[in-house]
């Protein structure tokens, strides 16, 4: 009995099990926002990947969140408006349809381009910044910079990215109407296992000798320098990987909640995204997901009763996690397992976490 | 002319704020290495204290006195937010020296309390303070070019603050107890320096700059809740250009984004200036990481 409560495999297994049969018991409504928090938590996994992982804080996340998310809003906006200039374009003024915008309408090159696009502006942007030994705290100044920019540029060039509405009202995907309740099934499905891909993805990466040399540079990067490594190349590949998962993240999100705005991208958003990687659990790949699952779903509770409460809630909780638990809800997991088990591990893993 | 000597002038000015929100940033910043992510919610505190005194003054005194009351919410501003930086301090902050990105997390926390408090105090909207009378109007240097008095008096105050600093860290025996702990922590207290009190010393007098700016801040504009997340970035972004860690650095940030903000909004636009200014901090960190001014140091991680 013991044995199978604490299995490794047995916390991630349930997860998916559960988001399988949610639809079982869940009403429309609720599916499609879970549809949603299993899109958040894709994009968690990649933001474990690059801060739990490798060390490396990134407020920018919104930004690639958001470029995914434009890229797959952009081909819905373009087949619902079946050949018609978008809407606020004509409002815009403008007369034709930007040059960028016309490959769009080719759903298979919007889809790649929403993972394209992250990727090399993350590569470009880690190569600039990691090659001159820019981290720790500069970094992330910079990618909150970085996410001022574009939300700054976003509301400014309102003819081709729609300001501050963003796009939205969509219609159909792939000729099947979005508001039927059997395409959001669907798309939850698909989040699902977009979701199981990424975990899988995010797995093989970590228990690889790539894995290895990540967390080695979170732990001491001048002794893996030292040891012949070159630490830019893999802070980079590991930048573009999360990027990518944000970038992916933000394609499923779109279809399923039918908006996406210059507010997705900015730093509280991009903030808030790393909160859920802290509460549940950075440096394991099953905390991220919790985090983000959890996190949203007790957020859409509790402001739907208690707007006001949310704040303080979610303030206080960060702030006694990231003070007293770096581990997280899976520290707190790991710690009853030990202590069932007997085992001292759990102090030495605490440390490595806390640097 | 008088529209370049205007620009000028308003870039200055952009930048005598930017300066005084930056200063308490720069020393908590660079001193203590904790990146406190509340410090827009400190200025925003300072701004609400000098609405508090400003509505205690109509309600109790004559309004013949109305106009001193922002001499009062000055000092008053300073040492409420000195004293909430100085209890985020011994409650949070003290948990997280050598962590720097978990400071940012954990204080990010508290700003989000902070702005919920603000608003339940408040209300969401914003709330007008009104200037004092001897700072309405201005010097009219050229015809079409006048100079507000409100502008001018904020700069010879971000002026005050950073002498009165300076001279602190390094004229006073205070001042140079913090930065013996910040230089080199174990043998300071190997000499009797009582680190943990010079640690919340040092958190309280940075917090208690914020409180000046909020203070200064009113005589701009309307106040609300959010005040302080518009100022959070472009602070950082000057302490960062500047370089960590030395006060003419700041100035000299300050000054350059300020500047560069203001010339590149008349250039072209107020949202693409924005953006030209951040891209070339960017690119100038590419050329020099360390910012304009750097301390020296031998150590491998710094």
């Amino acid at each position: 009995m013991k044995k199978y409560l604490f299995n490794r495999h047995v916390v991630i297994s349930v997860i998916f099990v559960l988001l399988c049969l949610a639809p079982l018991f869940l009403s429309d409504f609720r599916i499609n926002l879970l549809g949603k928090f299993v899109s958040f938590a894709i994009l968690a996994l990649g933001i474990d990947l690059i801060w739990g992982y490798t060390g490396i804080l990134s407020l920018g996340h919104g930004v690639f969140f958001g470029l995914g998310a434009y890229c797959a809003g952009m081909y819905l906006k373009l087949e619902s408006s079946g050949g018609a200039l978008p809407d606020f374009m004509s409002w815009s003024g403008l007369e034709a349809l930007p040059w960028f915008w016309q490959p769009f309408a080719f759903a298979p090159f919007a889809l790649a381009m929403a993972v394209i696009i992250p990727v090399l502006l993350a590569s470009v942007i880690g190569y600039l910044t990691f090659r001159n030994r820019i981290r720790g705290v500069y970094f992330t100044i910079l990618t909150q910079a970085l996410s001022i920019i574009f939300v700054v540029l976003f509301i400014g060039q309102q003819a081709y990215t729609g300001g501050t509405n963003g796009v939205t009202n969509f219609k159909t995907i792939f000729g099947f109407t979005l508001a039927d309740p059997s395409t959001k099934l669907a798309l939850y499905y698909i989040a699902v296992l977009l979701l199981l891909a990424a975990y899988v993805f995010c797995k093989l990466i970590i228990e690889r000798r790539i894995g290895r040399v990540l967390v080695a540079i979170r732990d001491g990067e001048n002794r893996i320098r030292f040891s012949g490594y070159n630490p830019t190349v893999y802070k980079v590949f590991v930048y573009a990987i999360s990027a990518g998962l944000a970038g992916l993240a933000g394609a499923i999100y779109v279809p399923q909640v039918g908006i996406i705005s210059p507010a997705e991208m900015g730093i509280i958003p991009s903030i808030e995204m790393v909160s859920w990687v802290a509460i549940g659990g950075r440096g394991t790949l099953t905390g991220a997901i919790i985090g983000a699952v959890l996190v949203n779903s007790l957020k859409s509770v509790v402001s739907e009763n208690f707007p006001d409460i949310w704040s303080y809630f979610i303030g206080i909780t960060f702030i006694v996690i990231v003070i007293f638990m770096p581990s997280g809800l899976m520290g707190i997991y790991r710690q009853i397992k030990d202590v069932w088990r007997g085992s001292a591990l759990f102090k030495s893993r605490e440390a490595a976490v806390k640097q | 002319m008088e529209t370049y000597a205007l620009q000028i002038f308003n870039g200055l000015s952009v930048s005598s704020i930017l300066l005084l929100a930056a200063l308490g940033l720069a020393i908590i910043f660079g001193l203590m290495k904790i990146i406190n992510m509340a410090h827009g919610e400190l200025i925003m505190i300072g701004a609400y204290v000098t609405f508090v005194t400003q509505n205690f003054f109509v309600s109790h005194f004559d309004s013949s006195f109305f106009n001193l009351y922002f001499l009062f919410a000055l000092p008053a501003a300073f040492l409420v937010t000195a004293f909430t930086g100085y209890l985020m301090e011994i409650s949070i902050v003290r948990h997280l020296y050598g962590r720097p990105l978990d400071s940012l997390l954990a204080t990010w926390g508290v700003s989000l309390v902070l702005q919920q408090l603000a608003r339940s105090i408040f209300g969401a909207p914003n709330v007008d303070v009104k200037s004092p009378e001897w700072l309405n109007g201005g010097i009219v240097v050229l015809s079409g070019l006048q100079l507000p008095y409100k502008r001018l008096f904020i700069m010879l105050l971000v002026a005050l603050c950073v002498c009165g600093v300076c001279y602190f860290l390094y004229q006073t025996a205070g001042g140079r107890r913090i930065r013996a702990v910040m230089q080199n922590r174990s043998m300071a207290q190997s000499l009797g320096i009582n680190t943990r009190r010079v640690d919340a010393m040092t958190f309280a007098l940075g917090s208690g700059l914020a409180g000046i700016a909020g203070c200064a801040l009113t005589l701009l504009g309307s106040i609300g809740p959010t005040l302080g997340t518009n100022y959070i970035i472009d602070t950082f972004m000057v302490v960062v250009l500047g370089g960590v860690g030395t006060i003419i650095g700041t100035i000299a940030g300050a000054g350059v984004i300020g500047v560069g903000n203001t010339t590149f909004e008349f250039l072209t636009n107020a949202s693409l200036g924005k953006v030209l200014v951040f891209t070339v901090v960017i690119l100038f960190l590419q050329w020099k990481p360390q910012g304009f001014f750097s301390v020296k140091s031998r150590a491998l991680d710094e």
